[in-house]
């Protein structure tokens, strides 16, 4: 059947804001469904408050609501809009579960729409544990025994129905906390009753554990004529106990005998039918390691993380696929883009391996806990094709830009033997380098299964790698045999790795290839294992076989080095500057080549670039294209720290680097140099000085004078950097960095702390002119990272006359260096001094943002620009700081604390959010109160009746003074103040009566157990220490989902808002906003 | 391991690691696309004379069982593949892939491109090698071309095998069967006689059977020419589904022809359209052969099955007797098992015509 009739306007709802387990896959997933309804002339209607994303570019979504995630705004844009239908399976979670609520609160009926897709009944059977349940049971596909279990005894009675081993899973706790398995009775007693206590509403699931079991997942498609296919099957090294998001998976299944494969997509289509999805679903199983037994672990009526890998990873664009299907077509009437000649009703056949590596933050956070279990943690992740496992494990290994890029992990050869064995028992992220380590000393494989209970399969894989290694150690570089060589090279292992096993230049071992005429081939992603002619040129690369890729003659080629991994510190938004910068070098003609390894993102569908290498980002991985496609220049300044750091390595090949010099990028990447050019051009930066030996720091500091800030030289989102008040702090500072021995760590950077106004600039630059589109003004003082901190957009509190320094200052350095193309800066305003804080030589986070609320094309002009343009030609002419529009934006960082135990979400100069949002109004209030969420939490207060609301308070003895207008403030608007001793001491004395509580845990947790406060204000003297109270009440607020503070700016618009009479927020798409900016320049002229 | 190389009739010459033992074979070059179940595919009797390459590069993964095997014979005549899993891994698993092939003294190359194989393989569409270790054109002079031998007579059975069971009574035409087959209708508490695939109608008659299943087979359908007049015969007596090969040649008996495909259908992933109900099955396949659509007699057939890729017959029905065949697979094994409900249908009709023989006098 063709599509459905009468659908001309559609509403689909993004994800909103990035946070672990929820992160750019939708962005990918819900481009392609606009893009997909686009092509049908249907006139679609996005709604996403995540600022960063492609999919909120106008260009992509007819109508763009950058407007907040709930079911007040969404019915009110309803109203406005009137869509005749809306796809809600496309948003993760987020959109699932607003999608329901829209449906429950009878809004879709009320304005006649209908809902594309899986129904809501459909959705609510995939999603209702229990209604999943009695469903599976109905059609007899088994699921394990489970109860929701709300005290001690009935938790006894049920696991003596059920029996040992269980998995107990508290509510709401913190990463999971109080969780855990029991193998008999007193193991469960323990952890039953601590998952009871923890858990807010006192309940845990209890569970027939089946850890060990294979996990395998299954994507499966679904049209209205009940055709379903599976687009691709996964199998999971890391046995079920580890989340599949924190697991290291494989495509297709390698150790399933077909007879198995089977029997798990039999059971996929049953659960798909039964469910009556319309589009693409997941399905996760638990299959027995001795017989064909399996569990149904659970099922996700949507587009997921796992279709988003499985999409890269067959080339089938599910997302793409499922829109279709929402609106009526069969799977039989939409063609495979890839191959341009058959039909979507297929099942793809891939001729290559498929590994994927999650990237977890614990780089950064180095106190946070490491264990993985059901609750997942991982912010990113990596993909590698190879026609091998351990090709595509090695690719994917130095694709992750840790402090490893192989097998070899530093700190591995340290461990104890205890401690190895440790690490292969319980998964965490370093369990795979543990398992490397423990083959080079010669455990065996049994031993290895025994401990890990991972299939031997991938053991021996691993195993082959370090055998491989261990040889390769044995000889030195001039006579290492040539056969290993190219054994080595077939496996995939690192040219880094290489000359860290010979210790000889990098370089050097690519002549020797070159000599040795050791080529790497290109092969085609195409859907089909070749049966097809393929149309699509999406590439990957390995050393097992021919090179069947033609590269392309007539047109000139730029490289654009994507971003990698989304970490903490580089998320979506430099994919949203790779895109722009492939779409900008298109513009002009050129060949966009694209290279990344990110399977979430925009910028690896291959629909983007003119070609897509799917390969990792190393300095042999990009030399191999840049040589095999001839390219004419590398744009680097869009694929954030990841592209900047291989600048140095890529010149050195002399490969063209277009834009900004590399000496430049040293010039401002170097601290000391850094600091030259400023007093050259007369600017002013904060004092600070850089150490190379750990003894030179405590006198530096002493004589810089406290607070100091230090911080490593290289850094991404502020890694291990730390405010000190003193030779205590710095002490303790040192010891930890030492440990994380990261050597580009060294030197380190010593400044003086200046608690200041800061704000930041985005420049375009062509070495004559430079645009700046708008200035960033930081709610927070300096201290809080850039990324962490509320930004206002147009600035408030700066003055004319400071505006023209920060444009001043921007302008020398871009033409002094010069810059071309982008750089940021950010800056600290003290005491009416403006101090230059950093220069970072490249887009920055905040591009996607400034971008859309102005309305210039950032990213587009600063391509242009490296391509030869003029800033003049591109701007129409006008140059400097842009005319300010007539509304406001708010940028809001989220933080994903409740799936980081361990980890102390103090604001600091680290940075420590994973995603953000942005809120628009007409008046700074309403832009507050839309990115902050304000109007939900005050009118919590007044939900609860009659009850007057409650601040809980605790304050550093450094900060008391200052704290006290903001608590005046709340205690004036009738708040109840809570605070510890101190705090209430101090707030006694300026007669602010509070009810006080002892700084002992368990005192806290009984007073949050029987009634929670409405928000914390919690300013920490140090942070980051298990062991101090500070850090358990803001552990507290997280667990019981209270709103806490550790800035009193942050507080501000809160406290503005008792004072103004906050009129109803209204949603307005982002190109009504920019009528108002276009109003406001008339203004201006007339 | 010792060198080998693949050489082609057109030239192109891959090296690879030798495995199994050599057998001086040229067989046709063909290719499959499934990712599992490569147990099941080296014996399956369908590929006998033909040079085998898995498009999958890594084989052998899970081992080899005894549970799997799809005849008692490793008709493959050499297999082509990537990668050879060393140590397999698997709780069923009693042998290795390069085990099974040294012992049943077939011949594999490993190490080799499949992927570029596949491509060269698509270019000239039907390409014939052998698996050598001389690499040079000249040595498939001395090899013997077994691709046109009349494999049917060699992986047929040689007299008529029953197995007992309660359900009605099936003859099962054997042109090489895979066991699936077997098993299928056994499932079905069918009675079964494997017949060979020479029986005449008056022979089958004798059986007295409910109902006749014409499996699938190696080779050229054409070469069972002289069987046509007496397979119609079975057909008009008895219900029939026709296999593959047997659906092949149910349409080579009622006047329709068969043509080669440029270069087959083998995989896991073969789509197929059910034209009455718009629904598409994925199925399992392997043939090089297909029945040409306007040679079939529509005032006697229709067509029930459509290729969704390129549109080739895939099954067709008798208007008015219970005649129904297939070209994909519907017992699986390996892959996708979504159409076997072919088989219900299939005995469906054999007990509504109750057993009746409507042989016309
Ligand atoms: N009964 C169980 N026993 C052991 N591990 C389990 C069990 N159920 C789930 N898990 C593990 O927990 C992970 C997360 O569970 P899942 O139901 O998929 O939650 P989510 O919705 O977060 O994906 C799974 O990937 C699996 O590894
Ligand atoms: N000397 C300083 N005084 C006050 N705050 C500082 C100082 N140096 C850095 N900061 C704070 O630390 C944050 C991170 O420092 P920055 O140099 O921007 O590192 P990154 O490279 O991670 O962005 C800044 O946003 C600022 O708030
Ligand atoms: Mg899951
Ligand atoms: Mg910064």
């Amino acid at each position: 059947m063709p599509k459905h009739n009468n659908l001309n306007k559609i509403l689909v709802i993004g994800s909103g804001p990035i946070v672990i387990g929820q992160a750019a896959e939708f962005d990918y997933a819900g481009t392609q469904a606009c893009l997909a309804l686009k092509e049908e002339g249907i006139e679609v209607v996005l709604v996403n408050n995540n600022p960063a994303t492609i999919m909120t570019d106008q260009s992509v979504a007819d109508k763009v609501y950058i407007e907040p995630l709930n079911v007040e705004t969404i019915e009110k844009i309803i109203s406005r809009e009137k869509p005749d239908g809306m796809i809600g399976t496309l948003g993760g979670q987020t959109g699932l579960n607003l999608t329901v609520e829209l449906y429950e609160k009878g809004i879709l009926d009320k304005y006649d729409v209908k809902l594309l897709g899986t129904s809501v009944e459909s959705i609510q059977k995939g999603e209702d544990r229990e209604k999943f349940r009695n469903l599976m049971i109905e059609i007899g596909e088994p699921i394990p025994e489970s109860a929701i279990i709300e005290d001690f005894q009935s938790g006894v009675e049920f696991v003596k129905e059920i029996g040992y081993p269980v998995i107990i899973r508290p509510a709401y706790t913190l990463g999971g906390a109080g969780g855990g398995f029991a193998n008999n009775d007193e193991e469960f007693e323990a952890v039953l009753k601590q998952g009871l206590t923890l858990s807010p509403i006192h309940q845990v699931l209890v569970e027939k554990s089946i850890k060990g079991w294979k996990e395998v997942e299954y994507e499966v498609m679904r049209d209205e004529n009940d055709t379903c296919t599976i687009v691709c099957n996964m199998e999971n090294m890391d046995p079920v106990g580890v989340h599949t998001g924190d697991s290291i998976v494989v495509a297709p299944s390698q150790t399933l005998s077909d007879v198995q494969y089977q029997i798990l997509r039999n059971s996929s289509l049953k659960v798909i039918r039964a469910l009556n999805v319309v589009g693409g679903c997941n399905i996760q199983f638990a299959l027995d390691t001795t017989s064909n037994q399996y569990y149904i672990i659970e099922v996700n009526p949507r587009v997921s993380r796992s279709s988003a890998l499985a999409s890269k990873a067959t080339g089938y664009p599910i997302a793409r696929i499922a829109t279709k299907c929402a609106i009526g077509y069969h799977l039989d009437e939409i063609l495979n883009p890839i191959t341009g000649n058959t039909y979507a009703s297929f099942e793809p056949a891939i001729d290559y391996i498929v590994v994927k590596l999650p990237r977890f933050p614990f780089d950064k956070f180095s106190e946070g806990d490491r264990s993985l279990g059901t609750q997942m943690k991982a912010t990113g992740e990596v993909m590698a094709m190879d026609r091998s496992f351990e090709g595509a494990l090695n690719k994917a290994l130095r694709s992750m830009e840790m402090n490893a890029h192989s097998l070899y992990l530093k700190s591995m050869p340290g461990k104890t033997k205890e401690e190895l064995v440790e690490l292969l028992k319980k998964p965490t992220d370093l369990r795979l380098f543990a398992i490397a380590e423990a083959f080079k000393r010669g455990f065996t494989i049994e031993e290895v299964i025994s401990q890990t209970e991972i299939d031997r399969w991938f053991l021996i894989k691993v195993k082959n790698i370090v055998d491989c290694e261990q040889k390769l150690a044995s000889h030195s570089w001039e006579e290492a045999p040539v056969d290993l060589l190219k054994t080595a090279k077939r496996m995939n292992i690192g040219d880094r790795r290489l000359s860290e096993i010979f210790n000889v230049p990098e370089k050097e071992i690519r002549l020797k290839w070159k000599s040795l005429n050791v080529k790497r081939g290109y092969k085609l992603v195409d859907t089909c294992a070749a049966e097809f002619d393929a149309v699509t040129p999406y590439f990957y690369s390995t050393y097992q076989g021919a090179d069947e890729v033609e590269s392309s003659h007539g047109k000139k080629k730029i490289l654009v080095v994507g971003s990698g991994p989304i970490r903490i510190g580089q998320g979506i938004e430099f994919d949203y500057c790779s895109v722009h910068a492939a779409l900008a070098v298109k513009k002009l003609g050129f060949e966009a080549i694209v290279m990344n390894n990110n399977p979430e993102t925009v910028s690896t569908d291959y629909s983007i670039a003119d070609r897509l290498y799917f390969e990792p980002l190393a300095v042999e991985d990009i030399m191999a294209v840049v040589e095999k496609e001839q390219v004419q220049g590398v744009l680097l300044q869009f694929g954030g720290q990841t592209a900047i750091n291989l600048a140095n390595a890529l010149e050195d090949e002399g490969v063209t680097i277009l834009g900004t010099s590399m000496k430049v990028i040293d010039q401002l990447e170097d601290r000391h140099e850094f600091y030259s050019l400023l007093n050259e051009l007369d600017i002013p930066h904060i004092a600070g000085t850089t150490i190379n030996e750990p003894e030179e720091l405590v006198p530096a500091a002493e004589k810089l004078g406290y607070p100091v800030l230090i911080r490593p030289s290289f850094v991404i989102g502020g890694q291990s950097m730390f405010i000190c008040y003193n030779n205590k702090e710095v002490e303790k500072y040192l010891t930890r960095i030492m440990e994380d021995g990261n050597d580009r760590c060294w030197p380190l950077l010593v400044d003086q702390y200046l608690p200041g106004m800061e704000c930041e600039i985005d420049v375009i630059s062509d070495g004559e002119n430079i645009v700046v589109p708008g200035i960033f003004e930081h709610l927070e003082k300096a201290g809080v990272h850039s990324g962490d901190s509320v930004a206002l957009f147009p600035p408030v509190n700066i003055s004319d006359s400071i505006k023209k320094t920060l444009i001043e200052y921007g302008e020398k350095i871009a033409n002094h260096l010069p810059i071309i193309g982008m750089m940021n800066i950010q800056f600290v305003v003290h005491n009416e001094v403006v101090y230059v804080l950093e220069v970072n030589p490249r887009s920055s986070r905040t591009v996607p943002i400034m971008s859309k609320v102005t309305g210039v094309p950032m990213i587009e002009w600063a391509t242009h620009v490296q391509l030869g343009k003029s800033l003049k030609e591109l701007s129409g002419g006008s140059v400097g700081l842009f005319p300010e529009p007539a509304y406001y934006s708010v940028k809001a960082p989220i933080f994903s604390a409740s799936k980081l135990k361990g980890v102390d979400h103090v604001l600091g100069p680290e940075m420590k959010s994973t995603g953000e949002t942005l809120g628009l109004g007409v008046t700074l209030e309403e832009a507050f109160s839309k990115a902050l969420q304000l109007s939900g939490k005050v009118s919590a207060k007044e939900s609860a009746a009659g009850e007057e609301p409650t601040i809980f308070c605790s304050i550093a003895n450094r900060a008391k003074e200052e704290s006290l207008d903001s608590i005046k403030a709340f205690a004036k608007e009738g708040y109840k103040v809570i605070a510890t001793e101190g705090t209430a001491a101090f707030l006694a004395k300026h007669n602010i009566s509070s009810e006080t509580l002892a700084k002992e845990k368990v005192l806290l947790h009984e007073f949050w157990k029987n009634k929670q406060p409405d928000l914390v204000l919690n300013i920490p003297n140090e942070g980051r220490d298990g062991e101090k109270i500070g850090f358990y009440i803001r552990e507290l607020a997280v667990r019981y989902q209270v709103p806490y503070y550790t800035s009193f700016d942050t507080l501000k618009p809160w406290i503005n808002l008792f004072s103004s009479e906050n009129e109803e927020e209204k949603p307005r798409t982002l190109g009504e906003y920019r009528q108002l900016t276009k109003l406001n320049e008339v203004g201006a002229c007339q | 391991m010792k060198q080998g190389y693949l050489v082609l009739e057109t030239g192109e010459i891959f090296e690879g690691k030798l495995i199994g033992e050599l057998n001086n074979m040229v067989g046709e070059v063909v290719f499959n696309t499934s990712m599992t179940g490569y147990q099941e595919i080296i014996t399956d009797p369908s590929y006998a004379g033909q040079i085998l390459t898995f498009c999958y590069p890594l084989i052998g993964n899970y081992g080899l069982n005894d549970l799997d095997d799809e005849s008692f014979q490793t008709a493959v005549s050499g297999v082509i593949t990537g990668d050879i899993c060393e140590e397999h891994s698997h709780f069923q698993a009693t042998k290795g892939f390069q085990e099974r092939l040294e012992q049943v003294g077939v011949p594999g190359l490993t190490g080799v491109d499949t992927r570029a194989l596949v491509k060269v393989i698509r270019k000239h569409h039907t390409v014939k090698g052998m698996i050598t270790t001389n690499p040079e054109v000249a040595s498939l002079q001395d090899g013997d071309d077994v691709s046109q031998n009349f494999w049917v007579d060699t992986v047929s059975v040689k007299k008529p095998v029953t197995y007992e069971n309660e359900g009605p009574h099936i003859v099962l035409m054997d042109y090489g069967y895979k066991k699936s087959i077997l098993h299928a209708l056994l499932q079905e508490n069918c009675k079964v006689t494997v017949v060979p695939y020479h029986f005449s109608y008056e022979q089958v008659k004798e059986l007295q059977p409910e109902g006749v299943l014409l499996s699938n087979g190696p080779g050229d359908p054409m070469k069972l020419q002289p069987w046509f007049s007496e397979i119609k015969k079975i057909t008009e007596s008895f219900p029939t589904l026709g296999i593959c090969l047997g659906h092949q040649l149910i349409a080579l008996a009622h006047g329709a022809t068969t043509k080669k495909l440029a270069f087959g259908h083998r995989g896991g992933n073969h789509p197929v359209k059910e034209l009455l109900t718009g629904k598409v099955q994925m199925t399992s396949q392997n043939h090089g052969y297909v029945v040409v659509e306007d040679s079939i007699n529509y005032n006697e057939f229709q067509v029930l099955f459509l290729n969704v890729n390129d549109k080739t017959v895939e099954g067709i029905k008798h208007n008015s007797l219970p005649i129904q065949s297939v070209q994909f697979h519907p017992e699986a094994h390996p892959g996708p098992s979504d159409t076997e409900f072919i088989f219900q249908q299939f005995l469906h009709q054999v007990t509504t015509s109750g057993g009746r023989t409507y042989a016309k006098a």
